[in-house]
């Protein structure tokens, strides 16, 4: 029997992540990726990575760092894994430094780190202003190393299509198209694992994600009975620059240096910025939240801007108003200068207007989802997950592992700064230990896979092929996307509500026909990337109607998703103790009994099934509202 | 801001063994528009000046925020990513073609799979034991050291210096600066040193450092400022030493 091998879908952290895993444990690894592997989303983190080293004397723990993701994510996150990702951050960070990681230094040449979001104590390690770049090139070298050694082998331009599945539902491969040639070829493999990324083009163009990210791999491996979980959630930031082309983001640094976010208070105000008197603008973060004023958290700034421009018509911009003002000329221009050079550089790039003397102009945008394809663990006798079991990370499909941002674990409702990468390079690393201790576990009389399988299914992705290049309908799918993104930023976006959800579905519908129905305006045969994308967007539509569903069937608020009929407010000036305060304390356990869940989509041909798993909160009882006043 | 008509010239190819031939297309747009968000704009309507329906344009686009290096193009003559060239920087009629050096495609989108094998002639990693955690912790760099190798770290393999450069191309064997920078970059590092030797070899063999002819072109196109030719000079030296190692050191 020849050695087992693995299939890694996506470059990014978690991909690369997973691949150096197995392919160090001696399985040869086939790595398949849309561009080259350097170019994924990864690189665009710029914030850090968090790990307590407890380097600043400030006595952090590691305890605190699961408490700060526990309560972050409004204890929706299953905590085994959530306590073993925060006690192996710090391990991992060694790992990356001695792969030649160019983290910042302090004066004596050991790591740096400083504060972020959410959390009270120095935890976050990070590479001048750019260290996801700086972390995806540190695997990325690793498995170039390999790849020379021919341990692992890449498929650059190669867009996986679907899975392949045995008659016992077993994954043993993967169909994908040559993205130049459009050949569709089935590949086998004893063990796949989708590291696609998020899927924020769902928001497009408001959102802060690569074109990429569209979430279609994900979406796809739903479709063939893969258990999508938590899709609902999807956290917005309050404050990115808005292009034609997608949003950027702007860093909280800059509200927390003193800018201030405002609009004119006249509807329609069309004057240019600077001459708008002080007294005829509106500086909403300071009325709503008077202690806390501009630096109010993400969520609730996100929300205060949707309130200002949706509800109360007074953003600016020409499109629909939706924006608001980010002010820094108020700022002396050597301190922010020297503060917040990184952002002054992009805006000033990207948008060609200097926000030293011109506002910004904002908008919250689409950023990172919370939910994903759902992925299991195996709790070990510590209360962490079991190290190397084959559970970990394993989709409900044997044989499919999910990892990075297209998995559902580790934030819960809500994503703690700073999070992201650890979770994308531990999870990658986590799936990769799993998949080789399920290969070895792999029976060693299984059957090769047989071969009308594969067969059927090359012909049926041809076919799929074939229908878009002949359709002749009205519309284009770039068309199609943009729309896409303007009902889900309009309807299932910062806040929302049931009917506005509701009449969303009813329109996914019609976008779904309208696609079936598109052209693509080309028939070439070579490089055809109208078809590439106008495939995603099917699997995009899908993965959209999950997001909406389940964000309908969620009566609540919690985290990144926000319904303000179901809002359960805390009651003003009243602390723990307090009659009044004690009095929302049940009211918020009698609504975490009823929601405090899972949800698992599982794909029906009408459309997703939702149902609801318990959290596992072995680790930190949900005691204590989420509450940063 | 009123939208305004831009005007685009392309150079296009079908397929990698065809004629390349030139379209040219008006196209309403703000002056804040990059040329990304025009080519997504034009690709819901690929219409010509002349008002031909044609092909949409072919392109390779991702992060947008000039990190990820897949969108640099020739713009106007000059290499450069198109997510941060704004319209209103641009002199009209915008000239795009595909990235010169590196094979073409379709279109605007090139195979630079070369700098790839660059990266693997010089071997431009750290070699490392394993990546599980030895629970120790990477050598000391110092602040002075790290702010120089960062520089280095922030390549984002675009492409824009090999394109601009005279030596490197389909004529030629010459590697590039781009891999040559991240030779620099992992000599430097302390465990990267115990390599050092094997790279220069490297680059002391057939299309190696010396066919660089010192044009200066890759740093004036950098995007990110990456101090290319001083790398060079650096491994300049650094292969003299080796050289002089390679013929009195102890074998």
């Amino acid at each position: 029997m020849s050695k087992p091998n693995v299939i890694v879908i996506g470059g990014g952290l978690g991909g690369l992540w997973a691949t150096l895993r197995i392919a160090d444990a001696g399985f040869p690894v086939t790595l398949f990726s849309l561009f080259e592997v350097k170019r994924s989303h990864s690189v665009c983190a710029q914030g850090g990575i968090n790990a307590v080293l407890d380097t600043k004397g400030q006595h952090d723990s590691i305890r605190q760092h699961i408490i700060d993701t526990i309560k972050g994510g409004e204890y929706l996150a299953n905590q085994p894994p959530v306590k073993s990702m925060c006690e192996d951050a710090p391990g991992l960070i060694r790992t990356f430094e001695r792969m030649g990681v160019t983290f910042s230094r302090t004066p004596e040449g050991l790591l740096d780190q400083r504060l972020f979001g959410g959390v009270k104590n120095k935890r976050t390690c990070f590479a001048g202003a750019s260290t996801g770049q700086q972390l995806l090139y540190g695997v990325d070298q690793q498995v170039r190393r390999l790849e020379s050694e021919g341990k692992v082998v890449k498929h650059e331009w190669w867009e996986f299509l679907s899975l392949l599945l045995d008659s016992a539902g077993v994954c043993r491969g993967i169909v994908a198209m040559d993205l130049n040639s459009l050949e569709v070829r089935a590949f086998s493999a004893d063990a796949v694992v989708v590291a696609s990324g998020g899927m924020g083009q769902l928001y497009a163009p408001k959102s802060t994600t690569s074109t990429n990210s569209t979430g279609a791999a994900a979406s796809r491996c739903y479709r063939q009975g893969a258990w999508m979980a938590n899709a609902e959630f999807f956290q917005f930031h309050p404050t990115a620059m808005m292009g034609h082309d997608k949003n950027r983001l702007m860093s909280e640094a800059a509200r927390g240096e003193g800018g201030r976010i405002w609009v004119p208070k006249t509807p329609g105000d069309r004057r240019p910025p600077k001459t708008i008197p002080e007294a005829e603008r509106f500086y909403f973060l300071e009325e709503f939240f008077p202690a806390y004023g501009n630096t109010v958290a993400r969520d609730e700034a996100a929300r205060a801007i949707w309130t200002v421009t949706r509800q109360m018509g007074l953003g600016i911009g020409g499109d629909g108003g939706d924006r608001v003002y980010l002010d820094l000329t108020h700022l002396d221009a050597a301190f922010i200068g020297s503060r917040l050079g990184a952002i002054l550089e992009i805006y000033r790039k990207f948008a060609g207007v200097d926000p030293m003397t011109e506002p910004m102009e904002i908008f919250p945008a689409a950023h990172y989802g919370m939910g994903g394809l759902w992925v299991d663990f195996e709790r070990s006798a510590d209360g962490g997950i079991q190290p190397e079991s084959p559970r970990n990370h394993a989709t409900n499909i044997p044989g499919l592992y999910a990892c990075g941002e297209c998995d559902y674990a580790y934030h819960g409702a809500n994503r703690l700064g700073a999070n992201s990468l650890l979770s994308a390079s531990y999870s990658g690393r986590v799936a990769g230990e799993a998949v080789v201790s399920y290969l070895k576990g792999l029976a060693s009389d299984r059957g090769p896979l047989s071969p009308e399988i594969p067969q059927a299914e090359v012909v049926r992705q041809q076919a799929i092929n074939a229908d878009l290049m002949q359709a002749e309908g009205a519309d284009t799918p770039y068309l199609i996307q943009k729309e896409l993104g303007a009902l889900m930023t309009g309807k299932v976006g910062v806040v929302r509500s049931n009917p506005e959800l509701e009449s969303a579905l009813g329109e996914l519908q019609v976008l779904r026909e309208r696609l079936s129905k598109a052209r693509l305006g080309e028939s070439s045969t070579w490089a055809n990337q109208s078809l590439a994308f106008a495939r995603q967007l099917g699997d995009m539509i899908e993965l959209a109607g999950v997001v909406t569903r389940g964000a309908l069937a969620r009566d609540e608020c919690r985290g990144a998703h926000y319904k303000p009929a179901f809002r359960i407010p805390i009651p003003e000036g009243r602390f723990a103790g307090d009659p009044e305060f004690e009095a929302y304390r049940d009211r918020w356990h009698a609504n975490n009994a009823q929601w405090l869940k899972t949800t698992i989509a599982e794909h029906t041909e009408d459309g997703p099934r939702l149902s609801y798993r318990e959290v596992d909160l072995s680790v930190y009882a949900p005691t204590e509202p989420r509450d940063y006043r | 801001m009123t939208e305004q008509p831009i005007h685009l010239r392309i150079r296009r190819q079908d397929r990698p063994d065809t004629a390349p031939y030139w379209q040219e297309f008006a196209i309403l747009g703000h002056s804040d528009h990059n040329i990304v968000s025009l080519l997504m704009a034009l690709r819901e309507n690929p219409v010509t000046i002349s008002g031909e329906r044609v092909d949409p344009i072919v392109w390779e686009h991702n992060c947008m925020e000039e990190v990820c290096g897949s969108c640099a193009m020739l713009i106007n003559g000059v290499p450069r990513p198109s997510c941060s060239a704004l319209v209103a920087d641009l002199d009209q009629p915008i000239r795009l073609e595909p990235l010169p050096k590196f094979p073409v495609v379709r279109d605007l989108l090139v195979d630079r799979r070369r700098i790839d094998q660059g990266l693997k002639q010089v071997k431009a990693w750290i070699k490392i034991d394993g990546v599980w955690d030895t629970h120790e912790g990477a050598p000391r760099i110092g602040p002075d050291a790290w702010a120089a190798d960062y520089l280095y770290s922030r390549c984002m393999s675009c492409g824009c210096c090999m394109a601009a450069c005279p030596q490197f191309g389909p004529h030629s064997s010459f590697i590039g600066p781009a891999p040559l920078a991240q030779a620099r970059l992992m000599n430097a590092h302390p465990t990267g040193r115990y390599d050092k030797t094997e790279r220069l070899h490297a680059i002391m063999a057939e299309g190696g450092l010396s066919d660089c002819g010192n044009a200066q072109n890759c740093v004036r196109v950098c995007p990110k400022e990456i101090p290319l030719t001083t790398a060079i000079g650096e491994l300049g030296r650094q292969t003299t030493v080796q050289l002089l190692k390679d013929l009195f050191g102890p074998r």
